[in-house]
């Protein structure tokens, strides 16, 4: 183990620095990949991106503590958070690719799945904000079972208009909940900017109404995302109650796959580019002396094999058979036992 | 607070299933506003927090949202939430979060969300536009979530048990007027209405009347008078919407061939409307006479009594039905 210069990484060993670069890279693989097949048409609904986005979305994340029994809960663009905490890119693949052995058995899309208890990770709905109320029940349960978890929401600008954030944050903040949620400056939701979004001179500034600690972070900055997180996260650990921590960041790409995002103007485009989560922290482990490009290349190596392995048995995987869609709607018919 | 007592309200019998199902199993809490110290609006949940502590009976902020979502999120957890809406009308607020995200919660991932939405419903108590919905219809086209809607306290009792221990989310309808009309006395044994069974509470050859929550009331003053004049009417109480004893209405069809279905929620798109497209599918051949819908009128609950009187189903207007159905 090499000592990392503490400014830099904190507590983090290399081979967790690694780790770390080893969910950035499986993240954009795995989408890139997830492009191919979705312009092979095999990925049956939308595909999403997270360009720009996987370093707060693997940092925050990566912060948590899984053998504790902590939750995560991603949305769309936050891929990086659910392999980090488990998921398997086979499992991701088969739900673009609807098959009948994904872990929704083809009922549900792209990364809506994951149970809280068993999977360390819970998929969101489609109504943005709704997770943060559930959220907050999961840590409330986590509580009550005396166990000493912690949940992890990530929410969008967009998703924090919501009336559902809200009504979550009032009452994990009430309840003093260990709930972080990571709320994501990313300029755009759909194709609507931030200044239509909100009035609010920052998204950190919601905590004022919910009398919660807040934080900004450079959400491109790998370890300025993690040591804040982990902040948030000990200090909820440890009974302080909700942080709200704002990660400013960019949408790389449109909305989805559709999405030419031609409102973006080309500009600001080209200037996050040069801010890109994966080049920066990487860089900054070669210039630490921590890792080397040759790292990087041999973890590229063991990514693209194991998402080559993951494409391979997610094509070969069967689409569910259209009767099932009558089972599984209720206990007691066995659909989900077999 | 023991475990059934003569001469029980339908508001103790709530009170004491709750308690019952709070001492058996250590998983099960309640969450809503005004529910602790209080004891809720109606003191539904009177003696709950002394008797268990202020960690299973939390008093929430107004945000119906957070309780149905956050009690979602603790069933997930393996928790055994009971969510209570202080008028059952309120659960238009979080309507979205309780359709969406725990009654699709099995269906789309697998996930077990055992949650109990409950909550004072129904009209005669002149609370106007905002605190008499009777909610079924607007979930019964919202497949996962299952639907009770007791009128007895012997129901009111067992179903609210049975709905903590079901393992998918419940809303458990219950009917403020007859909160402290209806006494009854209960067995002194533990006991459980099963889910999706329907009750039979009068035999009758002539007519059935299929009906539940307050109006199996009115569907008793009718019969009442009906049978002065020899008809012998059969009533069947539901008491579950979703899933429906299908079985019991069409047996009923099948025996008296007239059947009236009374509800007390609006009559256009009403739960009724669904019976009554089983009964024309399934059980055409028994008819000797067209299905017909007593329920209210089609507007929103109105608060001035005479007005509320027009609006709601009573025994003239089943009677009426009724004479209708016999001289078809």
């Amino acid at each position: 183990m090499i000592a990392c210069a503490p400014n830099v990484t904190e507590s983090l060993s290399r081979e967790q620095l690694l780790e770390i670069d080893y969910y950035l890279r499986l993240t954009r693989t795995l989408e890139e990949r997830l492009v191919a097949l979705f312009r092979q048409a095999k990925v049956i609904g939308g595909l999403y991106r997270s360009l720009g986005q996987e370093g707060e979305s693997v940092a925050a994340a990566y912060a948590l503590d899984f053998k504790q029994g902590d939750v995560v809960q991603p949305l769309i663009r936050n891929l990086g958070a659910i392999l980090v905490a488990g998921a398997k890119p086979v499992d991701i693949i088969k739900q673009y690719m609807a098959k009948g052995d994904s872990p929704t058995r083809g009922r549900e899309l792209n990364i809506h799945f994951g149970h809280p208890a068993r999977d360390g990770f819970i998929g969101q709905i489609s109504m943005l904000g709704d997770m943060i109320p559930v959220m907050a029940g999961i840590a409330l349960a986590g509580r009550m079972q005396k166990k000493s978890l912690v949940a992890l929401a990530f929410i969008g600008d967009g998703g924090s208009s919501t009336g559902a954030f809200y009504e979550g944050m009032n009452f994990a903040s009430v309840q003093r909940l260990p709930l972080v949620v990571v709320i994501e400056d990313n300029a755009y939701a759909y194709s609507t900017p931030i200044e239509k979004q909100t009035a609010a001179r920052t998204l950190a500034d919601k905590a004022y109404a919910f009398g919660c600690s807040a934080e900004t972070v450079d959400g491109n900055d790998v370890f300025a995302v993690h040591r804040a997180a982990k902040r948030a996260i000990d200090n909820a650990r440890a009974g302080g109650g909700v942080t709200l921590l704002e990660v400013k960041t960019f949408r790389m790409k449109g909305h989805a796959e559709h999405d030419n995002q031609s409102y973006v103007p080309v500009e600001i485009i080209d200037e996050w580019r040069g801010r890109d989560p994966i080049e920066r922290y990487e860089q900054t482990l070669i210039e630490n002396k921590i890792a080397t490009a040759e790292d990087f290349e041999e973890l590229q190596k063991r990514v693209r094999a194991e998402v080559d392995e993951a494409t391979d048995e997610a094509e070969r995987a069967p689409m569910p058979r259209g009767e099932e869609a009558a089972r599984g709607l209720f206990a007691g018919d066995g659909y989900w036992d077999a | 607070m023991g475990i059934g007592m003569p001469e029980t309200t339908y508001i103790e019998a709530i009170t004491q299933a709750m308690a019952e199902e709070m001492a058996r199993d250590e998983r099960v809490f309640l969450m809503g506003e005004d529910v602790g110290s209080y004891g809720g609006a109606f003191k539904t949940s009177a003696g709950l927090l002394e008797r268990f502590g202020a960690e299973r009976v939390i008093d929430t902020p107004i945000s119906e949202i957070a309780i149905v979502g956050a009690a979602s999120g603790a069933a997930l957890m393996g928790m055994r939430p009971i969510a209570e809406m202080q008028f059952i009308d309120f659960i238009t607020c979080a309507y979205d979060i309780l359709v969406n995200f725990a009654a699709t919660s099995r269906y789309r991932v697998g996930s077990s969300c055992p949650i109990v939405v409950r909550g004072p419903a129904g009209g005669g108590v002149h609370g106007g536009p905002f605190h008499s919905l009777n909610p079924e219809a607007m979930f019964m086209n919202r497949p996962g979530l299952k639907i009770v809607y007791p009128g007895t306290a012997y129901d009111a009792k067992g179903l609210l048990k049975a709905a903590i221990r079901d393992d998918d989310p419940v809303l458990y309808i219950e009917h403020k007027f007859l909160y402290r009309r209806i006494k009854e006395d209960l067995p002194q044994e533990e006991f459980v209405v099963p889910i999706g069974k329907a009750n039979v509470r009068r035999r009758g050859k002539d007519l059935s009347i299929i009906t539940w929550g307050a109006m199996i009331y009115v569907a008793d003053e009718a019969a009442e008078e009906l049978a002065k004049d020899g008809v012998s009417v059969e009533i069947v109480d539901l008491r579950s919407i979703i899933p429906f004893d299908e079985q019991a209405i069409l047996e009923s069809v099948a025996k008296t061939n007239r059947v009236i279905i009374l509800h007390e929620a609006p009559l256009t798109g009403g739960a009724g409307a669904e019976f009554a497209a089983r009964i024309a599918e399934k059980a055409f051949e028994y008819l000797d006479a067209p299905i017909k819908r007593v329920a209210s009128l089609d507007v929103p609950t109105p608060y001035s009594p005479p007005l509320e009187e027009f609006y709601l189903p009573n025994k003239d207007k089943v009677i009426t039905a009724a004479r209708e159905l016999l001289r078809y």
